[in-house]
Order: structure tokens, then C-alpha cells, then sequence
């Protein structure tokens, strides 16, 4: 386990020493900071719009990171031939693999968890009043973007960063999609149609789970939306996702 | 005791559009002693990068097996045990020269208490202590080659593979490699290394594999590869009268050479030698060398390269 966490903090340092992640953090903590604008909006709407806007764009600015950094995490290792001399080491590739994506998803954390933290003092210098629930918020699109995570390494794995980005931001659509186009099958396709649609529906990631934001922004109770039951599938999801790439990577010839 | 043992490994890359087969190693069968080194000479393209990178798991052999202490590379615990340095190394260029080597320590479960003892004395080994504070995007490719090195040692391996270990560096880094490679000998080390430059392999090898267009065509001590056999012997004299001259014309396998004083002519045999070397000293003429040519590696190397079976590209 010293071998994964050895490559998770290498791979954490790496994008901690890149000057691109802080242009990324500094211009989401200002658009955050811009929603401020948002608050005096009459009507009491002000808090509502700046809690949604904001969780939005920590949102947005954790795919942007997960991706950004996702697509490359393993071409990169192989294209500039670093991985040559780490599986030449007694390190088997599916711990190399979860090494690299622990890295990222520490990073991710470490991001969300600075965004998030701008949020709440922005809102508090406003309200003066600490809001607790935006940490829920976060915590489930930390998790959503877990999920994203691993679906940027696999197709890092086997494919070139261009195309990760573009098969990694359909699914990141698509998921987000996937509930109403569930609702849409149910109304409207035939037998067959609405089995495909279940079908798609049990295999992709189901990234609807993850958004609380509504209830959080508009004061409903968490109890209903924040269930083990979403952790576990964001968990299970996640861990399928590696498998598959560890099988994947497992057979690759380094060349 | 063998150490590093091959057994009818081949690899075929598929490339080009319709992924036509190409098979770029051929039934390699090697074996490599304890405490050796072992020179891997081939041209470019032969097939030296593609086998060890067989060697370390990071391709999967189109047909055959290697093993390294007595594993099957594709068990990671052999490892343990192995050194590689990868050709044109490049490495994460973040880290400084000390973190990379902490990295690549941990790798190996190398406690830190043990990590930096031994990480110190090898920067001290490949000359770089000064440097181990620097970000690696600051050093030299000599100084990136050196690093390599370090880094291949960290777990004070028992068999050290080497791709292409002088390249890129200076007469003098050169020397420091070899001197690395016969320090590691000297420790009871195995060295499997390749190279295509034929000094570098006179100077330091036990046992010499070349390999030309993915085929293993010679392997042997180096004496042996070198054939003992003499091509001319090289005789040099001065003081030669009328008559010495046109015997040494007559006797000259190629036209005698004069520089000043010293007159330069080769006879075929070492009968011929000692013939020509009595009737002159009893003329008067004084001998001042009688020196044996074999042909060197080099020549070798070029002959076997050079023969037509070897030119086309292997297809299964
Ligand atoms: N990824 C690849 N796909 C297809 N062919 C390859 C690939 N890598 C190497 N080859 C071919 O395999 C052959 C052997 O290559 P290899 O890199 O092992 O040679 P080498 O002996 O190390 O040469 P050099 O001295 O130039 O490093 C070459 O003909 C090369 O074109
Ligand atoms: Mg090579």
C-alpha cells in the first residue's frame, strides 16, 4: 500500500507544481466571488441564486480540473516514457494505475474543498451566518467527480488525451442526462426502445445522483438525497471503472 | 550460476495501417552469468531496447519465456532484485534530484532512515551531490544519464540492465560509467548492458551478444569473438641498406611505409616475422617493434553486420 500512496502523493506534487492548476483555482474562486453581484437581488432570492450559482461553478471547475488532468494521467506517463522506470520496479500495473488516480482524486479533493471553503466565507461575509449544508453539496459533487475521474483514466489508458477529453465530457453529458432521458423512454419509446434505454441506464454513470443542489439551495431536508445508497453506487461505479482499466492496462506493451 | 536467462523469445510489433505483423526478435535464447558483464552490441534497429524491455515487463513476449534469479519476468517481485536504466531516460522533471530518488526508494519499501544514507552516497557515487537540490528540468542530459544510474541502483540490485548507459555523454562521463560498471562487478554484480559503440564494450566486457536485425548472431567471451587468430605481424626498422629494401618489398604483405628513420612493412605469419627479423639484425638494421595485429571488435562487428543474410528485415 506504501507503493500506491507513494504514487498518489508523486502524482498529487505533480499537479501541485504546475502553474496551469492555480490559474484554473484563482479564476474559479473569482468567478465564485463574482456571484456576489447575485446577492441583493430583491425578493429574497439573492442567497438562493449565489448558493446555486456558486455550487455550479465548483462544479464545473472540478470537471474542468478532472478532466484537464484526468485525460493525461497515464499518457502522459507513457508518451514522455516516465512509466519505463515504474514498472521496472516491483509494482504491479493495477497499483501503479490506482496510485495515479488516488493522486488525482486528492488533488480534486484538495480543490473542492478550497472552492468550497471560498463559498461559505463569501456567504458568510453576507449572511454571518456559516452554512453548513454547502459541505453536503460538495461532498456529493466531489463524488460525482470521483466517478468522472475514473472515466478520464480509462480511456487515458488505451487513447490520446484529445479523444479522452471528448469521450470523457459525452459521458460526464450524458450521465448528467441520463435521468430525464429515462423519463423521456418511459413516455414515449416502444417495448424495445424503452429496454435499450434500461438497458444504457444500469451501464452508464447515473451522475443525476450526485446533485443535491436544489434541495440544498432551497432549504428541503438531505436526508432523502444524500442516501449510503449513492455513496455506495458513486463507490461501486468508481471501482468498476478501475477494474476495467487495470484489465486494460494489464495487457498494454509500453513501447 | 545463471542469472538472467532467455528462451526462445520473440516479439512481433503490428504497425503500419493493416497492422501487418513485423517481427523485430527472433527465438532469442541468452544466458547471462553471476557476477558478469555483459555487453548487448548491435546497430540501431537491431532489437536491443526491444529485449530488455522484454526483460522488464514492459512488453509481453510474442512467443517464448526470460527469466531473471530463477522468475519468470512477469512475476513483479523479481524485481526486487533488478536495476534498469531505460534508454534516453526521461523522468519527472519536478522533482529534485534527492525527491526523485526518495520516490523511486519507496518504491521498493526502502525505509527512510535507509533511503537517505543510501541515497546520499549514491549521488556521491555518480557525482552529483551538488545537484540533488535541483528541480530535474535544470539538469544536463549527462547529469539526467547520471541521475538514471542512481535511480537503477537505489535497491542495490543484484543484476543491473542498462539500455544504452554511455549515450550522450562526454569522454570523461564515459570512463565514469565504465568504472561505474566494473565497480559493480567488483561487488559481485551481474551487468547486462547494450550499446552500439564497440570500445565501449572492449573495455569492460566479459561476454559479448551481438544481435543484428533482431536475430542473436555471436555470443561468447570476448577472446573467443575476437578469433586469437593473427592477421599480420607488424615489424618496425631503421637502418636499411640497398639490399634490405628489396628484400623488405619482397617480403611485404602491403608496401613498406617510411617515416623518417623508421621504415613500417607487415609479413603474413609468424614464421615469415621471425625470418625477416633474423636476416635483418644480421645485416646490421635495427628492430625497433614486432607487433602481432588481430582485428578488433570493430572490425568484427562490421563484418557480421555487413553480411547479406543480415541486411533484410526479419518477417515471420
Ligand atoms: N512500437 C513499435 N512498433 C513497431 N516497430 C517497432 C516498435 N518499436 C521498435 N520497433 C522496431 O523494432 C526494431 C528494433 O527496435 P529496437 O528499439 O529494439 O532497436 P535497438 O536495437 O534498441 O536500436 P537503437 O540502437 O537504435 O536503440 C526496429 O526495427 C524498430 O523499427
Ligand atoms: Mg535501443
Amino acid at each position: 500500500m506504501s507503493k500506491v500512496q507513494a504514487i498518489a502523493l508523486n502524482t498529487f506534487k505533480e499537479a501541485v507544481r504546475d502553474r496551469v492548476l492555480y490559474a484554473i483555482l484563482a479564476f474559479a474562486i473569482a468567478m465564485i466571488a463574482s456571484t456576489l453581484a447575485l446577492a441583493t437581488i430583491g425578493a429574497g432570492m439573492g442567497p438562493k441564486i449565489v448558493r446555486d450559482v456558486g455550487l455550479g461553478f465548483i462544479s464545473i471547475f472540478g470537471v474542468i480540473i478532472a478532466v484537464f488532468i484526468g485525460i493525461g494521467l497515464v499518457h502522459k506517463e507513457i508518451d514522455r516514457r516516465t512509466i519505463y522506470t515504474i514498472i521496472s520496479k516491483p509494482i504491479h500495473r493495477w497499483q501503479f494505475l490506482l496510485g495515479k488516480y488516488l493522486g488525482l482524486v486528492l488533488t480534486l479533493f484538495v480543490n473542492v474543498a478550497v472552492m468550497t471553503g471560498a463559498l461559505m466565507v463569501l456567504i458568510f461575509s453576507v449572511e454571518g451566518v456559516w452554512d453548513g449544508r454547502l459541505g453536503a453539496a460538495s461532498a456529493m459533487i466531489f463524488l460525482e467527480l470521483m466517478v468522472i475521474t475514473g472515466i478520464a483514466v480509462l480511456f487515458s489508458s488505451f487513447s490520446t488525451p484529445a479523444l479522452s477529453a471528448i469521450f470523457t465530457l459525452s459521458f460526464f453529458a450524458i450521465g448528467r442526462l441520463l435521468e430525464d432521458v429515462m423519463l423521456f423512454g418511459d413516455l414515449y419509446a416502444g417495448p424495445l426502445g424503452r429496454m435499450v434505454i434500461r438497458g444504457l441506464y444500469y451501464v452508464l454513470p447515473n451522475l443525476g445522483r450526485f446533485n443535491i443542489s436544489s434541495e440544498v439551495v432551497h432549504g428541503l431536508p438531505l436526508g432523502e438525497v444524500v442516501s449510503g445508497m449513492t455513496v455506495l453506487y458513486g463507490l461501486l461505479y468508481t471501482l468498476a471503472l478501475l477494474s476495467l482499466t487495470a484489465l486494460i492496462f494489464q495487457r498494454r506493451d509500453f513501447r | 550460476m545463471v542469472v538472467l536467462k532467455t528462451e526462445g523469445l520473440t516479439k512481433e510489433y503490428r504497425s503500419g495501417f493493416w497492422l501487418t505483423r513485423v517481427r523485430v526478435l527472433h527465438d532469442l535464447n541468452l544466458e547471462v552469468c553471476e557476477g558478469e558483464i555483459f555487453g548487448y552490441l548491435g546497430p540501431n534497429g537491431a532489437g536491443k531496447t526491444t529485449t530488455l524491455k522484454l526483460l522488464m515487463g514492459l512488453i509481453h513476449p510474442t512467443a517464448g519465456r526470460a527469466w531473471i534469479p530463477g522468475r519468470d519476468v512477469s512475476d513483479v517481485a523479481v524485481k526486487a532484485k533488478v536495476g534498469f536504466l531505460p534508454e534516453n531516460p526521461s523522468f519527472y522533471d519536478y522533482l529534485t534530484g534527492r525527491e526523485f530518488l526518495h520516490f523511486y526508494g519507496e518504491l521498493f519499501g526502502i525505509p527512510y532512515r535507509e533511503r537517505v544514507k543510501r541515497i546520499e552516497e549514491l549521488l556521491d557515487k555518480v557525482g552529483l551531490s551538488k545537484a540533488g537540490g535541483l528541480q530535474l528540468r535544470k539538469y544536463s542530459k549527462g547529469m539526467l544519464q547520471r541521475i538514471g544510474l542512481a535511480q537503477a541502483l537505489i535497491n542495490d540490485p543484484q543484476v543491473v540492465v542498462l539500455d544504452e548507459p554511455m549515450s550522450g555523454l562526454d569522454p570523461v562521463g564515459r570512463k565514469e560509467v565504465r568504472d561505474l560498471i566494473l565497480d559493480l562487478k567488483s561487488r559481485g554484480k551481474t551487468v547486462f548492458f547494450s550499446t552500439h559503440i564497440v570500445p565501449d564494450v572492449e573495455m569492460i566486457c566479459d561476454r559479448v551478444g551481438i544481435i543484428v536485425a533482431g536475430q542473436l548472431i555471436r555470443v561468447g567471451p570476448l577472446e573467443d569473438l575476437l578469433g586469437g587468430e593473427v592477421e599480420c605481424i607488424e615489424i618496425t626498422a631503421s637502418g636499411l641498406d640497398e639490399a634490405a629494401w628489396v628484400q623488405v618489398k619482397e617480403w611485404s604483405i602491403r608496401p613498406p611505409v617510411e617515416r623518417g628513420e623508421k621504415v613500417f612493412f607487415a609479413v603474413k605469419t609468424e614464421k615469415d616475422a621471425s625470418r625477416a627479423v633474423e636476416l635483418l639484425v644480421g645485416r646490421g638494421v635495427s628492430i625497433h617493434a614486432v607487433l602481432p595485429q588481430r582485428p578488433t571488435l570493430e572490425e568484427h562487428f562490421l563484418q557480421e553486420v555487413a553480411r547479406p543474410e543480415h541486411s533484410r528485415r526479419g518477417r515471420p
